[in-house]
């Protein structure tokens, strides 16, 4: 976590507003690799791009070109099928060149369809197994302490690794632990492989759950940028038990006709619509902006 | 809990008393009467090599006493994490320790390291190549409880993962040597434990733990027993005795199952002499399999008894009562050997 104030950096509407223009950047970049592969989790990715957007852009400590700084804020990814989304933050973030985003998910890329530590800097851990990443970040968070390092672990899941024991091993053991330099962050976009998780395996309350095993729990929603910076500047002062933001996000969000589209773990979307959804994505976009001023650090939009 | 099976006197139907061996202990003593033994050798290895090695933490699932890492967490209580009854979550936060540049110890009974959290061992630990020591306790028939306590099978689960050394390790000696070996090694291992008091015997022999290096513990003419585990101490007390019936039993004691020493095997069956395989697990998927795999693969061809656990569940009862029922007793090797010459 910076060290640094955010306030002391900039306000809050001027960081909100440069966020937008990232999370933007983030479901731009994700779009071109979900056409790129002709498929892709692109619903979740656009789901999670705001998260990501404050994550990298404002919450981490990280340094973008050494990956492996001992004294960084590890970000777990453990639903490793959003990789897209990350890669994309990553490429946001300067982490990874947005050239080499056009590799994704082709032979001998460093970004697999699914996200694993051994191919991509930056990314810490390999997803795909669901109900690890909370254990691994148990785990950094207990060396780091013990090593007297200040670094913040964070992992994203998601609602549907609520249905993994395994997460709730982690959840004891982080409040047993009292590991306040974790924060977990639940994207609940209530959908999971086989259909809503109301239907598959119902999870709410979710944020009683959390709050039952111990941990300070917020509840935002996941697509308002106001509200996740308000949420991570609440948190950077919280300590004596592990934190969780529970962020309920929207399947498509950003991009109208995805958004409308019949929900599905894997969304279909046609050659010919790639385009279209980057245009409503632009519109969207220059019409929450509240004008039509360029996006921030005058690099405008992608495309 | 006791630490040896006991004798009680039972009435029969009759009133006649008759003496039957009871279970009483979840953890029985698996040394022979009158060895000698060392305590916790695993937890005092441990112990003294994080006085050297700072990095070194040790984790418990709720069964520190009973994997002897209670040793190491009094003698390093700010190094010892308990993870509770959560063998997932901690294999998970091994992998984290290790993440973070510390070498992680991670105990429990071998049954749940190995069938219930598998997932966590393999793609938390070993496929990142983490230097994580995963250390189970009641490997094969080490104790009476039953099933759900006896891991016969799981040397033939963890063959398969990739880049995991696998070592069952034969008395108090090889512990010793092994625990620090195992944490100079870069990847993942799984080491079998014998816990509590472990018979001392390698240190008669002129014998050194190495990782993936199988030793000649003696030589002889007409049989070889290639073993590993608790059984290389039962190999070398039947060799002895096997003397006195003018068989000559060569002893070849393979502690390292995965990388298997492939190289000494192929060199020691290739004589011609009665090959006796002898592991504490099932003829399934263990040291057997490893021995005729490796022999096979290299068109070398040898007559070769398992002496293993049968591949079935087995019974709950008490450990010597076991032990003969199965095969794994020293009487049990000597009569085999006798029947098979």
């Amino acid at each position: 976590m910076s060290t640094q104030a955010p306030e002391a950096r900039m306000s809050f509407t001027r960081r909100a507003a440069a966020l937008k223009d990232s999370a933007y950047r983030i479901r731009m970049h994700a779009l071109d690799m979900g056409e790129t592969q002709g498929q892709g989790y692109i619903g979740q990715a656009l789901g999670v791009a705001d998260i990501l957007a404050v994550v990298y852009k404002d919450v981490l400590n990280h340094r973008p070109g050494e990956p492996d700084w001992p004294q960084r804020d590890r970000f777990l990814l453990s639903i490793g099928h959003y990789a897209i989304a990350l890669y994309a933050a990553l490429a946001e973030a300067g982490v990874l060149d947005v050239d080499e985003l056009a590799t994704y998910g082709s032979d001998d890329s460093r970004l697999p369809m699914s996200g694993m530590a051994s191919y991509t800097p930056g990314m810490e851990i390999s997803g795909g197994s669901l109900g690890h990443g909370l254990g691994v970040a148990t785990g950094m968070a207990l060396g780091l302490r013990h090593q007297g390092s200040d670094a913040h672990v964070y992992n994203l899941l998601s609602d549907g690794e609520l249905d993994e024991g395994s997460t709730w091993e982690a959840a004891l053991a982080c409040a047993h632990h009292g590991l306040d330099n974790v924060t977990a962050v639940v994207d609940v976009n209530a959908l999971q492989a086989d259909g809503p998780t109301r239907g598959v395996l119902r999870t709410e309350p979710v944020t009683a759950k959390w709050e039952a095993f111990g941990w300070h729990a917020i509840r935002v929603d996941g697509n308002d940028i106001d509200a996740l910076l308000a949420a991570f500047d609440s948190l950077r002062g919280h300590r004596g038990s592990p934190a969780v933001l529970i962020c309920d996000t929207r399947i498509g969000c950003g991009v109208p006709m995805l958004e409308t589209r019949e929900k599905a773990h894997f969304m279909r979307v046609e050659e010919h619509e790639w385009q279209l959804a980057r245009d409503e994505l632009t519109q969207r976009h220059l019409e929450g902006s509240g004008s039509d001023r360029a996006i921030s650090q005058g690099e405008g939009p992608v495309r | 809990m006791n630490t040896s099976a006991s004798t009680q006197a039972a009435a029969t139907p009759t009133g006649a008393p008759q003496r039957k061996l009871t279970t009483s202990a979840m953890i029985a003593s698996i040394a022979e009467e009158g060895q000698r033994t060392t305590k916790a050798p695993f937890g005092h290895a441990l112990a003294r090599l994080a006085d050297e090695r700072p990095d070194v933490v040790g984790l418990s699932a709720d069964l520190a006493k009973y994997t002897d890492m209670h040793v190491f967490r009094e003698a390093h209580p700010d190094r010892f994490f308990q993870m509770g009854m959560a063998e997932q979550v901690m294999l998970g936060a091994a992998a984290g320790l290790a993440e973070v540049g510390l070498t992680p110890f991670a105990s429990t009974y071998s049954v749940f390291a190995t069938r219930r959290a598998y997932d966590f061992l393999c793609l938390d630990i070993a496929e990142p190549q983490l230097n994580v020591n995963v250390v189970g306790a009641l490997p094969g028939l080490t104790t009476g409880y039953g099933p759900s306590h006896q891991a016969t099978e799981d040397l033939a689960i963890l063959r398969g993962m990739p880049g995991l050394t696998i070592v069952d390790p034969a008395d108090s000696v090889d512990i010793e040597q092994a625990v620090p070996a195992l944490a100079a090694h870069p990847g993942p291992t799984y080491m079998r434990l014998l816990r509590g008091a472990v018979p001392t015997v390698l240190d008669e022999y002129d014998y050194r733990f190495e990782v993936g290096k199988a030793a000649l513990l003696r030589g002889g003419h007409d049989v070889l027993f290639v073993s590993t585990g608790l059984m290389t101490v039962r190999a070398l007390t039947a060799a002895r005795e096997l003397e006195g019936d003018h068989v000559d039993v060569a002893v070849l004691h393979v502690p390292t199952i995965k990388p298997f020493d492939r190289e000494t095997v192929l060199r020691e069956t290739a004589g011609g002499r009665l090959v006796v395989t002898l592991e504490n697990h099932s003829v399934v998927g263990g040291l057997a399999e490893s021995v005729a795999s490796c022999l096979a693969f290299a068109r070398q061809t040898a007559r070769i008894i398992p002496i293993g656990l049968p591949d079935a569940f087995l019974a709950a009862g008490a450990l010597p009562t076991l032990h003969d029922r199965y095969g794994l007793s020293v009487a049990a090797i000597k009569e085999r050997v006798r029947r098979e010459l």
